[in-house]
């Protein structure tokens, strides 16, 4: 085809369909702050993981049967005999973990820079349903291999909707459409997994980035950049998505998608994280496993449930984490966004809250002793305390002012001279020689330098006079 | 603060230990590489354990593929007789007679390397021990009153336990009673082989995965430098 | 911003070496996503040689096995049969099998190793139905021309009794001939090609 055919085509399909002005207003045109950080790019890796679980999704189907007779055999199936199934079905288990990994840093930055303040709430609220939407998502797509863990998994948590007084003996009843989970449950979980929840999800991560674009990008400084615009009405701080973030982004994805291979292809099952070794084991409905644990990406919520003594309490406390989170913009009474600028009180709040957060996630994992069951709740109450002492410790905190325009971040590059001082500082130069007389130029640098405690001594001082500060 | 150095303790002490009843695993030193001791490890299967258990999610084929082996030496040396090259390596042992002989069915063990892992099959192959109080006059140290006979026995020879007191407790030691047909080196490698091959067939892909995996990753570094370079020299414009 | 004094060849060198290895990248991505749709090893396994006793087989009988999930037939033609197939040669399409697929050892005028017995797969080459086996020769329904043969109920093409298609049906060419070999006088191997020739 010649160009001006070609051309002719192009037009004919841009006057009956607005891409030019879609991709100006939300690329070229969408003016986002200049001082995004690390924890950016969190946000269009989630849409990266998000595309790659849909692709091998639907490769998997091809071969996945939905049958519980059958289910567990053709799982194996994909990974033998189907051409290059392992790697899909890796990707996608890895997919699924990484998917939580990001959405938990995403959700972090949000809280840190204050991301789900006015105007933001509704970017938050949809942000929140995409998170059940997902865990939604993961628990029923967990049952699918029907291994022990998917079966006894599925078991627990379905079982936790009986402890809704009343109806919910029959409610629990209703979702596994048997008396216990069985090949009927199998295959209802397979609809909701393959069709029905990634609708909801697409649905939800549009709305979720409609609302972002109509209000703009909050930033690490909590800024408002659309307060000062140049003569042509362009925020001063903002620069267009394209090109500047969608090169950043790519860049991000190639660190990313190192770490998602690494996985893959060298420790795909993760130590018994990503796939459970009970899981290797098919389903067997006479027999529970010795110690059954969620994912590790539920274990949070799971160890507040076990830390709670009774069965409806421990419900409504592990759903209740969940609706917490929801609430966040109205619980937050302090107008300043940014961690930058709040108080000391906030800071200690947050850290106290990303500790019990993880400390949780881990106790989620372990057998439920009395002296572990101890530890998670006085983690649960942490957890609790953070978000529903909110509206009060907010009011007193001290804060500082915020400034008029965004500053940018050191780059890696900037902070290498930096690194090479606490480098010097913390090793000192070896005086033996080698043995041989003569240097390597390379070892002369890095090998030849041994550890220097009194240097290490003062770095760590340092640092933690500089943590205590920021802390204040 | 008093919790969170405990945590740590815990942390800490939780790490690179998989529960496993209690007992102390010996190493299993499993190199997939090593094509010969996997073919053993595929001729003792079939010899000593296919009479009763199943790996219905390999085929021969995919052994000689994998192993660079000749399909009809694989025939030859390891499938039983009038096997094809496309079966699945398939026990001729039924249901019914199963559970009348051990009260419960030899499971399949297609994925009994990747739930139980290297270290517990070839603990567990070594630690039968005479009891006369089981069905079959033997116990097992790491699986408590296994149903399962030990097949490697007359290889073996018979070990027997004994209790020897410890500053941490009793602890039970196993000595061997009455020679077997191997030397302990001959018996150690055998079992090796043996558990060598079951960590294959968890995960036939394995081999072809970790061999690929450098390439992809000298790949990702490359795109990675490039999409650096880019993104530095368009951010050259902001100040 | 500031796009004064930028080298734009560089931009455009690293945008271009990128978007060729992004490319390359999403191409080798691309052929696992695409070859797991290949048929799998089951599928192979369910392909191998199928052995048929004739020892059983009487004149004029059609039998049907499955050989990679297809229909094959193996036809016992009469001695009529074989000499009513020498005078249709000008009413075929092809009848020196020119077009059609077949291995060397029946590319002849009866399209088989031996006269007698006829090896074939049994889908029609238009468009992959199942023909029928109308060996009478003239029925009410087919007419005066139908020399006995296998009639396609999904299009209407016609084949002979050694799979030659007729002219003016649909079907491009002759019903495709199987690789197969006898190991002794009775017992056949469809889909193992004989000795020196590939698959």
């Amino acid at each position: 085809m010649k160009p001006s055919r070609l051309n002719a085509c192009g037009e004919w399909v841009l006057d009956r369909f607005p891409l030019a002005s879609l991709w100006k207003d939300h690329m070229t045109h969408y003016y986002a702050p200049k001082n995004f950080n690390f924890w950016y790019f969190f946000g269009s890796l989630a849409l990266l993981v998000l595309v790659n679980q849909f692709i091998t999704g639907i490769l998997l189907t091809m071969n996945y049967k939905p049958d519980a007779k059958l289910a567990f055999d053709s799982v194996e199936y994909i990974m033998r005999d189907v051409s290059w199934g392992w790697l899909v079905r890796y990707m996608h288990s890895t997919g699924a973990s990484a998917f939580f990994i990001v959405v938990y840093l995403h959700m972090f930055r949000g809280i840190m820079y204050g991301s789900f303040k006015q105007p933001r709430e509704l970017i938050w609220i949809f942000g929140m349903l995409i998170f059940v939407a997902l865990m939604a998502e993961a628990f029923m797509g967990y049952l699918l291999p029907w291994g022990q863990m998917s079966y006894w998994g599925a078991q627990v948590i379905i079982s936790l909707f009986s402890a809704i007084p009343v109806i919910g003996d029959d409610l629990s009843l209703w979702l596994r459409g048997d008396y216990v989970v069985s090949d009927a449950t199998l295959n209802r979980f397979f609809a909701f997994h393959v069709i029905a929840v990634p609708l909801v999800l697409v649905m939800l991560v549009f709305m979720h980035i409609v609302a972002l674009h109509e209000v703009g990008s909050n930033n690490p400084d909590g800024i408002d950049i659309k307060k000062l615009k140049d003569k042509d009405g362009i925020p001063l701080d903002g620069i267009p998505f394209h090109p500047y973030y969608s090169v950043k982004d790519i860049a991000g994805v190639g660190v990313f998608l190192i770490f998602f291979a690494t996985i893959i292809f060298y420790m795909p099952e993760m130590g018994g994280y990503f796939l459970e070794h009970a899981n290797f084991i098919p389903a067997d409905p006479m027999k529970t496993p010795e110690h059954i644990a969620p994912l590790w990406y539920f274990t949070p919520f799971y160890a507040i449930l076990r830390a709670i003594p009774d069965k409806f309490a421990g419900v409504i406390g592990m759903g209740g984490a969940i609706v917490v989170l929801f609430l966040l913009p109205w619980l937050d009474r302090n107008p300043v966004r940014s961690i930058r600028y709040r108080g000391g009180i906030y800071k200690k709040a947050l850290a106290l809250f990303v500790i019990s957060f993880i400390a949780l996630g881990y106790l989620g994992t372990q057998p439920a002793t009395p002296v572990m069951t101890n530890i998670a709740r006085v983690f649960t109450a942490i957890y609790f305390g953070f978000f529903l002492l909110m509206p009060i410790y907010t009011r007193w905190e001290k804060t500082k002012p915020v400034p008029e325009r965004v500053t940018m971040d050191l780059t890696l590059e900037e902070q290498f001279p930096a690194i090479c001082e606490v480098f010097e500082e913390i090793t000192e130069a070896a005086s033996a020689p080698d043995d041989d007389g003569h240097q390597h130029a390379f070892r002369s640098v890095f090998f030849s330098r041994r550890p220097n405690p009194e240097g290490m001594r003062n770095v760590a001082t340092r640092l933690a006079k500089k943590l205590k500060k920021s802390l204040d | 603060m008093k919790n969170l150095t405990t945590l740590l303790l815990l942390l800490t002490l939780s790490f690179g230990v998989r529960a496993s009843e209690g007992i102390e695993l010996q190493e299993a030193d499993v190199d997939l590489g090593d094509k010969a001791s996997l073919l053993r490890g595929a001729h003792h299967f079939v010899t000593y354990c296919l009479g009763c258990h199943s790996i219905k999610q390999i085929r021969y084929l995919r052994l000689a593929l994998d192993t660079h082996a000749d399909e009809k030496e694989v025939l030859r040396d390891i499938a039983p007789f009038g096997a094809s090259i496309y079966d699945n390596l398939h026990s001729a042992m039924n249901k019914h007679d199963a559970e009348k002989w051990f009260g419960t069915q030899p499971p399949d063990l297609s994925l009994i390397a990747r739930s139980r892992g290297a270290d517990w099959l070839y603990s567990y192959l070594k630690s039968y021990y005479a009891d006369s109080k089981r069905p079959f006059g033997v116990n097992n140290l790491v699986f408590e009153d296994t149903a399962m006979p030990n097949p490697l026995w007359q290889l073996q020879g018979e070990q027997h336990a004994e209790i020897r007191k410890t500053i941490y407790g009793d602890r039970i030691d196993l000595v061997l009673n009455k020679e077997g047909t191997l030397s302990e080196k001959e018996f150690d490698q055998m079992v090796n082989d043996l558990v060598t091959f079951l960590v294959y067939v968890g995960e036939p892909a394995q081999m072809e995965r970790e061999s690929m995996g450098k390439y992809v990753l000298i790949f990702l570094f490359l795109f990675f430098g490039l999409a650096y370079l880019l993104k530095k020299e368009y951010w050259k414009d902001i100040h | 911003m500031n796009n004064e004094g930028v080298d734009q060849s560089k931009r455009q060198f690293l945008t271009t070496a990128l978007t060729v290895v992004g490319a390359v990248g999403t191409g080798y991505l691309a052929v696992p996503f695409l070859s797991q749709m290949q048929p799998s090893v089951k599928a192979m396994a369910a392909s191998a040689p199928v052995d048929v006793d004739l020892s059983k087989m009487e004149t004029g009988q059609l039998l049907r096995v499955a050989w990679r999930g297809k229909p094959v037939w193996i036809l016992n033609r009469t001695p009529e049969v074989l000499k009513t197939l020498t005078t249709l040669d000008s009413q075929l399409a092809d009848p020196k099998s020119l077009e059609s697929i077949q291995p060397e050892n029946s590319k002849n005028a009866m399209r088989s190793i031996k006269p007698e017995i006829f090896v074939a797969v049994g889908l029609c080459t238009h468009l992959g139905c199942s023909p029928t086996f109308r060996p009478e020769v003239s029925p009410p329904d087919l007419g005066d021309k139908w020399q006995g043969g296998f009639f396609c109920p999904c299009h209407g093409s016609w084949f002979d009794l050694a799979g030659r298609v007729y002219s003016g049906v649909p079907a491009p060419t002759n019903l495709e001939i199987p690789p197969h070999r006898y190991v002794t006088d009775t017992l056949l191997i469809v889909g193992e090609p004989a000795e020196g020739e590939s698959a």
